[in-house]
């Protein structure tokens, strides 16, 4: 009950912004409020029941996961060293548990399937729906993968966001411009609301677990990789189907005269 | 009637589709790397089904209520004209909408509890919730700020390289006099902003734009954002970290 109430203030603001708006700038009352009425108690409900679900769910089995990938006899009989003898890529079990992770998630997340097919749309057909898709998802699997690595050493989280956006500076000068923005969106769009927990916990219990890490200092830091890496990802895609485009116009070029012959 | 049915079934095989990788890897790790009985199953499944009942009322919800009303007003706004109005509708769409943001809320809470347990802040309850409540409404505020950007940018067709790039040098020198406690969280805080209820509401917002006013294109113009709305939380979030070191 508590929950529901929180969460029916969590939307509050929303929903009288909405209104407000609908009143006093448009000056049209709503057509079905009824239909509305509706939507917004199930929104009050959803969110309250997947607020409790979460903290039984995804936090615990993100926490459990990097708890049973470092756990002493589980490296041990991996790897065969004790937990003082472990080099960084002896937690090789974690980087390949989070990439697929970020991959198969981003893969099936319908924030980017829709993002897909609107820049499909929009582009007149060059960006792929699936091509697209991929391009984020294995920049998401590899920036998660990456992210436990930093965890893992504990390295400072600035030194691997900023080389990163230095690449994405490098990239933006030389990709399509077209597929700038949308390259640039696809870094927000790829962590979806159940993506988000899991991660979160997965870096907490690795920085936990990890001996000489702390959850404060280096436990968050998976989403923002998750986040940086799509965006040079899409970046490369652009690059690659502009490539592919120029050579097959070559390609093209080089055969027809040789047919007028 | 029949026709809502249908709706929530869809809603509830997309909760289903979002779990179901999780659940097929965390799966395939426990069946052939453990090999072990994971204990508190059925907890955890309990909890999934709450998870996906929930994310569907949720997502049903929004379609039936949140996502028309905002994408007619977007449109509506984008054709009026008034720049104030407009401004305002992106100001108080990015407020809301991120205050209404599920992940944000779990992440926030689990970040006071991060800070409580090391002892940044308080242990107490009331201190724990005064910093998620802290945070999300700096995250919210940033949200606001960034879609004025976004909106602004769109009709004063400034460059987004240059904003985006002129905003993340600006992150990394507030990094660098940011305590060292806030930096995690407030770049995870960027990626976090963005996802069920803000994306579909402010590309609607981009691209009704950019649609509407001559000589702009929906591609270049449209997207571009989520893009300012994962960035400004970070700046937010890093400044939010200085000034409660301060006081």
């Amino acid at each position: 009950m508590d929950l529901i109430f929180g969460s029916a203030i969590d939307v509050a603001p929303i929903v009288i912004f909405l209104f407000a708006f609908q009143r006093f700038v448009i000056g049209q009352p709503l057509t079905n409020r009824k239909q509305i009425l509706v939507g917004f108690v199930f929104v009050v409900v959803g969110l309250g029941l997947f607020l409790l679900g979460l903290e039984k769910t995804l936090f615990p089995l993100g926490k459990l996961m990097a708890q049973q990938l470092t756990d002493p006899d589980f490296l041990y009989a991996t790897v065969g060293k004790v937990v003082s003898d472990l080099a960084w890529h002896d937690y090789y079990w974690v980087f390949l548990f989070a990439s697929a992770i970020g991959f198969s998630t981003t893969l099936a997340e319908p924030a980017l399937i829709a993002v897909s097919m609107k820049a499909n749309s929009v582009s007149g057909g060059a960006i792929g729906v699936w091509g697209l898709r991929v391009a984020v998802a294995i920049g998401v699997g590899f920036g998660v993968g990456l992210g436990c690595y930093r965890i893992i050493v504990g390295l400072p989280l600035h030194y691997f966001i900023a080389v990163g956006y230095f690449v994405v500076i490098l990239q933006t000068m030389v990709a399509p411009k077209l597929i700038v923005p949308l390259a640039y969106d696809s870094g927000g769009v790829t962590t979806s609301t159940v993506t988000v927990p899991l991660i979160t916990a997965l870096g907490l219990g690795l920085s936990e677990a990890v001996p000489g890490r702390s959850p404060l200092l280096d436990g968050f830091g998976l989403v923002a990789f998750a986040s940086l890496f799509p965006i040079i990802s899409v970046l490369a895609y652009g690059q690659l189907a502009v490539l592919r485009e120029r050579s097959s116009v070559n390609v093209s070029e080089e055969r027809n005269p040789e047919k007028e012959e | 009637m029949k026709n809502s049915l249908i709706a929530l079934a869809n809603d509830a095989i997309g909760a289903v589709r979002d779990l179901l990788p999780i659940v097929v890897v965390i799966s395939a790790f426990q069946i052939f790397v453990f090999r072990e009985p994971v204990t508190g199953l059925v907890s955890l499944a309990i909890g999934a089904v709450f998870v996906v009942a929930g994310l569907t009322f949720f997502i049903f919800g929004l379609r039936l209520a949140l996502f028309p009303v905002g994408e007619s007003l977007a449109h509506a706004l984008a054709e009026k004209g008034s720049v104030f109005w407009l401004i305002t509708f992106a100001f108080v769409l990015g407020f809301g909408t991120t205050i209404a943001e599920p992940a944000l809320i779990a992440i926030a809470a689990e970040a006071a509890q991060v800070a409580a347990s090391a002892g940044a802040i308080e242990s107490s309850d009331e201190a724990k919730s005064n910093y998620a409540l802290g945070l999300r409404l700096t995250v919210a505020l940033a949200v606001g700020a960034a879609l004025v950007l976004g909106v602004m940018r769109i009709l004063a067709n400034w460059s987004l390289p240059v904003l985006i790039i002129g905003g993340y040098c600006l992150v990394v020198l507030l990094t660098t006099v940011a305590p060292k406690e806030i930096v995690g969280v407030a770049y995870d805080s960027g990626g976090v902003t963005t996802s069920t209820v803000t994306v579909p509401l402010v590309t609607a917002l981009g691209v009704g734009l950019a649609g509407s006013l001559s000589g702009r294109n929906p591609m270049t113009d449209g997207f571009g954002l989520i893009a300012f709305a994962s960035l400004t939380p970070i700046l937010f979030v890093l400044t939010f970290g200085i000034i409660v070191q301060w006081i």
